[in-house]
């Protein structure tokens, strides 16, 4: 899909710390020893009650196996470099605030207000200005999600300052 | 093949019809929209079929499956942009032809051999899937585990892309399924003191994190992209010139579809680029290819939807999914209850036959939607992305909360929304993740079960025949790509 060799647009001019190869490689193999490392952790079972092998061991040979594919696919991408990715958009960095920004008020005020929040960012940023069609997004389709939730599958939503109210 | 006649028990059903009709109608809007599709569709409606029974909750989901395949035909016909990954080789004719004014001719060769290449694939289905399931009564600890390996493997070297990334991608799709408690000693692995984690992580919040959220931080890097739309008159049947051009191509295709979408990889996708390659291949006229040539269209139309029923053949009789879909399919049935595999052909075959026979009721009913409601289908690409992935947000949070009613499953989803965007950002296929966290539980539970037979002893796997040729074609679907390489250079 990406590996497209020699192309126009790949990054074989690249110093080695900006290649995608390289910081990829990198980002799977330190967060795979760090995982590694708590495989160490887990608890051992004694020798009598064992049966077959250790819990640790089935993760720490998929991870092994992990780190060494990536090793693999980064001496390949230095023979075939993968392709030079586009900048992301600023309306790529504001979606994802937008999800920290859910994060945030659905842990700490209100989950449907959270919803609400995040789909009048997204919507706004995204091109949308007509304040109907923003009011339609952020709160007349969520309500409708929500009471469907709650009154058809009897879900219970996480108490919150709005959420509280409905439930009096 | 007693069971036959229990084919035809859902046209007697009012409740199943309703069932599949709106699976039909959801399975078309989600197949035309850019960027959901079955998958992802399928994943957010597993929660509402909690409040069905288990027949109609897997038959609403093979009608998402079956429509949706097809409904990704209509936006790559008429937008140049495939509704789902399986209508990518469909655009290559489909829209050249739209653009020369007969985009009813195009959506009318699409619709047909569609059908076609559906109902042919449910007919594999029906005979091969019980000639299987009576083959996995043979299948013991070791067999499993050589199955599940060379599913992963056959995944990683005919799926898209990287083979390499692909094994990366499925090999984290099973470390996943290794977080909670160890199913064998109950010792936590990876849950961080977090109590939540402890159960595992669920297959919800990662198949809408990869697929949906992943999907929304995709789009927000497109807003101003622009699609030149082709306006449709109405679908038109194929005539008879039509028919003999393609008859020959359909009936290759179907039969390409079904046996791909009996391999454990990303069915349609593949089925439909080897449907349409060998269409060129066998056509008298292949430089009419990619100029809008009728061939092409039904060489990768009945390629892709045959690939359907050919997935469903290792997914009821194995547990193994075919599939990314047949993936949420095989949740849809462990959460209802249903455990998949020889034994469900044994003990409930009305079960089974119901869900065959809705397949086909389903082909049948995206012939008749897709040919009278393309038009209105295709007015649903005009919702525009700055309100409509709000809305989907809106869902996939309130779905994926739903199951467990945890606020660690939103997290985790938004989380999985993020590694998904740059997984397919930097060419690794998000599919083997799913099929590795399904098949998890089944890898690693099979290997030390196993173990615990041989006494530790690994050598004894080889001593085993069936386990043993599953490791011989593991190793051949391995070393393919570099057979592929060579011969290329």
């Amino acid at each position: 899909m990406n590996d497209v060799h020699n192309e126009k647009g790949t990054n074989k001019s690249l110093s080695l710390f900006f290649k995608s190869s390289f910081i990829v490689s990198v980002v799977i193999i330190v967060i795979s020893s760090i995982l590694l490392y708590f495989t160490f952790t887990f608890d051992i079972v004694p020798p009598i009650l064992n049966r077959g092998i250790q819990p640790a061991t089935f993760p720490k040979a998929l991870l092994i196996l992990i780190i060494a594919l990536t090793l693999l696919t980064y001496f390949i991408s230095l023979k075939n470099p993968w392709k030079n990715e586009k900048k992301l958009p600023n309306s790529f960095y504001i979606t994802l605030l937008s999800f920290f920004v859910f994060i945030t008020v659905s842990k700490f005020l209100d989950f449907f207000l959270g919803i609400a929040l995040l789909s009048i960012i997204v919507s706004y940023f995204w091109g949308e200005r007509r304040v109907t069609y923003l009011i339609m997004v952020s709160i007349i389709f969520p309500l409708i999600v929500f009471i469907f939730f709650e009154t058809i599958l009897g879900l219970r939503f996480p108490p919150g300052i709005i959420t509280n109210l409905y439930y009096g | 093949m007693e069971n036959l006649g229990l084919i035809f028990a859902p046209l007697f059903s009012y409740k199943l019809l309703i069932v599949l009709f709106f699976g039909t109608i959801f399975g078309l809007i989600l197949g035309v929209l850019p960027g959901l599709g079955p998958t992802t569709g399928g994943a957010l409606i597993l929660p509402f079929t909690m409040t069905l029974d288990p027949l109609s909750a897997i038959v609403l989901l093979t009608a998402i499956y079956c429509a949706g395949t097809y409904g990704g035909a209509i936006t790559a016909i008429l937008i140049n942009t495939p509704g789902t990954p399986a209508a990518a080789a469909t655009c290559l004719d489909g829209y050249p032809l739209a653009q020369k004014g007969e985009a009813g001719r195009a959506l009318g060769m699409a619709t047909v051999s569609s059908v076609i290449g559906g109902i042919a694939s449910v007919i594999v289905l029906i005979f091969f899937a019980p000639l299987l399931a009576n083959l996995a009564y043979e299948f013991g600890q070791p067999e499993y585990f050589a199955l599940a390996i060379f599913g992963l493997t056959m995944l990683a070297s005919i799926g898209e892309g990287s083979p390499i990334k692909n094994l990366i991608a499925g090999a984290f799709g099973i470390l996943i399924s290794t977080v909670g408690k160890d199913f064998m000693t109950s010792i936590d692995r990876f849950t961080f003191g977090i109590n939540e984690l402890t159960e595992g992580i669920g297959f919800i919040p990662v198949v809408v994190g990869l697929f949906a959220i992943s999907e929304m931080l995709t789009q927000s890097t497109l807003i101003n992209q622009i699609f030149n739309r082709v306006a449709l008159k109405a679908v038109k049947l194929p005539s008879i010139d039509d028919y003999k051009k393609t008859w020959k191509t359909i009936i290759r295709s179907s039969g390409i579809g079904s046996f791909i979408g009996v391999l454990p990889a990303e069915g349609g996708t593949v089925a439909s680029l080897i449907g349409y390659a060998e269409a060129k291949r066998w056509s008298k006229k292949p430089e009419d290819f990619g100029k809008g040539s009728i061939e092409g269209i039904a060489g990768a139309e009945a390629a892709n939807n045959a690939a359907t029923g050919g997935a469903m053949v290792p997914t009821l009789a194995l547990g193994i999914p075919g599939s990314a879909t047949t993936a949420v399919i095989l949740t849809g049935l462990i959460i209802h209850g249903v455990r998949p595999g020889p034994d469900l052909f044994r003990e409930q075959p009305e079960f089974l036959y119901g869900i065959f026979g809705s397949m086909l009721i389903a082909n049948i009913l995206f012939f008749v939607l897709g040919f009278f409601g393309a038009k209105i289908f295709a007015r649903i690409t005009l919702v525009p992305n700055k309100l409509l992935w709000p809305m989907i947000f809106a869902v996939s949070v309130c779905g994926t909360y739903s199951l467990n009613q945890s606020i660690i499953d939103v997290w985790l989803m938004l989380l999985f929304g993020v590694i998904g965007f740059f997984m397919r950002r930097y060419g690794f296929s998000v599919v083997p993740v799913i099929i590795g966290l399904i098949l998890g539980e089944l890898v690693e539970g099979t290997l030390r079960q196993s173990l615990v037979i041989f006494d530790g002893n690994w050598l004894m796997f080889l001593q085993r025949p069936i386990a043993l040729t599953f490791f011989v074609l593991s190793l051949i679907a391995l070393s393919f790509p570099l057979i592929k390489r060579k011969k290329k250079k």
